[in-house]
């Protein structure tokens, strides 16, 4: 099976189209028009380049070259993931790149060791993409998740010093933030799952079609990759979550409410 | 009888400007005490009770319970005998059934239950009748919350509870049944610290007073 090859022709005619974005925001007047272009050109400058690298990288297909893309991607992933919230702490930025990785390295040395069976393991055609949108979807959640419970703790002060002051522990006190925190973390993830196929078709499955790959094959690999997104969003979440609890919380059972500041 | 609490060097100072809150301190409180400490606002008062409640981690000096140490594992432990009740009360969701019963939800109460009968009998002192009870929380008055949150401590039993202005921002009415449980409360083996801007309640419910000033604690 062979795909339509597209020119820099046809990408600029489907980059015209952010031209109704524009004319949208111009007569709501959202005074969205700055963001509109430089979002377009970043999506296009930023694609090509990453079009680039990959070319690049699946010519020199070695260890040495696609672990440390594979470092960097997990890196900006986790810079990405503390950048949410109306406050922070000391030690976010750490918590939430050590979250990242940790969760989807782990998920995926098990998708590509384990289920996938890629051999050798830095094999950049599968390596790079699954990392990919295991991080693109794990820093969701950790961002989700550390600035739910950075929030509920700080609007909970009250409740959190009340239960510890009743002699509660500080993991009772922090217990029902921890766990609006998780849900949140978790819940994009789940939704995503409750539709996929129905309302939506993923980015993966809808362009190994494009590719000519068979449906069915495009299928089976979008589910275990919805699974892998899922096991490691959850473990990202809640990895943060215990970090951030860590952080905020002595070993005497108090909590360091003046450890969260609001953001500048 | 050694003093239920005491304080060797207690002292506390503030993360971010390094300004004393509070000097170091030496403090005993014994059974029977009911201490009463004024201060003007911001003089380190509510950081002090709070240093005794161990919920600020303190910079330097020790806390001892009943002459002993207080280590890390033991605060929990050490806050069912030591119990603090801020000014404003905290309340989770639900009834006031509900929040007179969380406590028993936390390891530290395993395995005792609720008493709904000397639930009852303390809102009773307070004048509320048994069907408070099952009054929203959302419907409380400020006065009546913490008129729950007093008898959410009280039906513990704790040998010494810190109060922190807990009638500052009541109806007169309100202020009257807390100091009326707390003084139903007090007995020979208990004691308490009470924070007050108020001097006559301060000579109502105290046996022994003290002021706060800039950090310092004085006779």
């Amino acid at each position: 099976m062979n795909y339509q090859s597209l020119s820099y022709l046809d990408l600029a005619i489907a980059s015209a189209l952010i031209l109704v974005n524009g004319v949208l925001s111009v007569l709501l007047r959202l005074q969205l028009e700055r963001q509109l272009l430089l979002a377009g050109i970043r999506t296009v400058v930023q694609l090509l380049a990453i079009g680039y690298v990959l070319g690049w990288v699946f010519q020199h297909a070695q260890w040495y070259v696609v672990l440390p893309l594979m470092c960097g991607m997990t890196l900006i992933a986790g810079f990405s993931a503390s950048g949410r919230g109306e406050r922070h702490y000391r030690g976010l930025l750490v918590d939430s790149v050590v979250s990242v990785w940790l969760s989807s390295w782990l998920v995926t040395a098990i998708g590509l060791l384990v289920i996938l069976r890629v051999r050798p393991w830095y094999e950049p055609q599968y390596a790079i993409p699954i990392l990919g949108m295991i991080l693109g979807n794990t820093l969701t959640a950790v961002s989700l998740g550390m600035e739910r419970m950075t929030r509920e703790l700080a609007a909970q002060r009250g409740q959190v010093e009340m239960i510890l002051s009743l002699g509660g522990t500080r993991w009772e006190a922090a217990r029902s933030a921890a766990a609006q925190a998780v849900r949140a973390g978790m819940l994009p993830t789940l939704n995503q799952m409750t539709v996929v196929g129905i309302v939506s078709l993923p980015g993966m499955m809808t362009g190994q079609i494009l590719a000519g790959q068979s449906p069915d094959e495009a299928v089976r690999y979008q589910i275990v990759i919805m699974f892998l997104i899922a096991a490691s969003s959850a473990l990202g979440t809640v990895c943060a979550v215990l970090l951030t609890f860590g952080r905020l919380f002595s070993p005497a059972h108090q909590f360091l409410a003046h450890r969260l500041v609001a953001r500048r | 009888m050694p003093a239920l609490i005491e304080t060797r060097h207690l002292s506390r100072v503030d993360s971010v400007g390094h300004t004393t809150l509070l000097a170091p301190t030496d403090f005993a409180l014994h059974a029977g005490e009911r201490l009463t400490i004024v201060g003007p606002s911001g003089s380190g008062k509510s950081v002090f009770l709070r240093a005794l409640a161990l919920l600020d981690p303190p910079d330097s000096g020790e806390l001892r319970w009943l002459a002993e140490p207080v280590g890390a594992q033991q605060i929990p432990r050490y806050r069912t005998h030591v119990s603090y009740l801020a000014q404003r009360p905290a309340m989770v969701d639900g009834t006031v059934a509900d929040n007179l019963k969380l406590p028993f939800t936390l390891k530290a109460f395993q395995p005792r239950r609720f008493d709904a009968d000397l639930a009852s009998r303390l809102l009773d002192q307070a004048g509320k009748p048994a069907s408070f009870l099952d009054k929203a929380v959302a419907d409380l008055s400020g006065g009546e919350a913490q008129i729950v949150a007093l008898v959410r401590v009280l039906q513990l039993a704790p040998h010494v509870i810190l109060f922190d202005e807990p009638t500052a921002a009541l109806d007169p009415q309100s202020a009257a049944a807390v100091e009326h449980l707390v003084l139903n409360w007090a007995e020979p083996e208990r004691a308490l610290v009470w924070v007050t801007h108020d001097r006559d309640q301060a000579r109502r419910i105290g046996n022994r007073h003290m002021t706060m000033d800039q950090g310092v604690l004085q006779p």
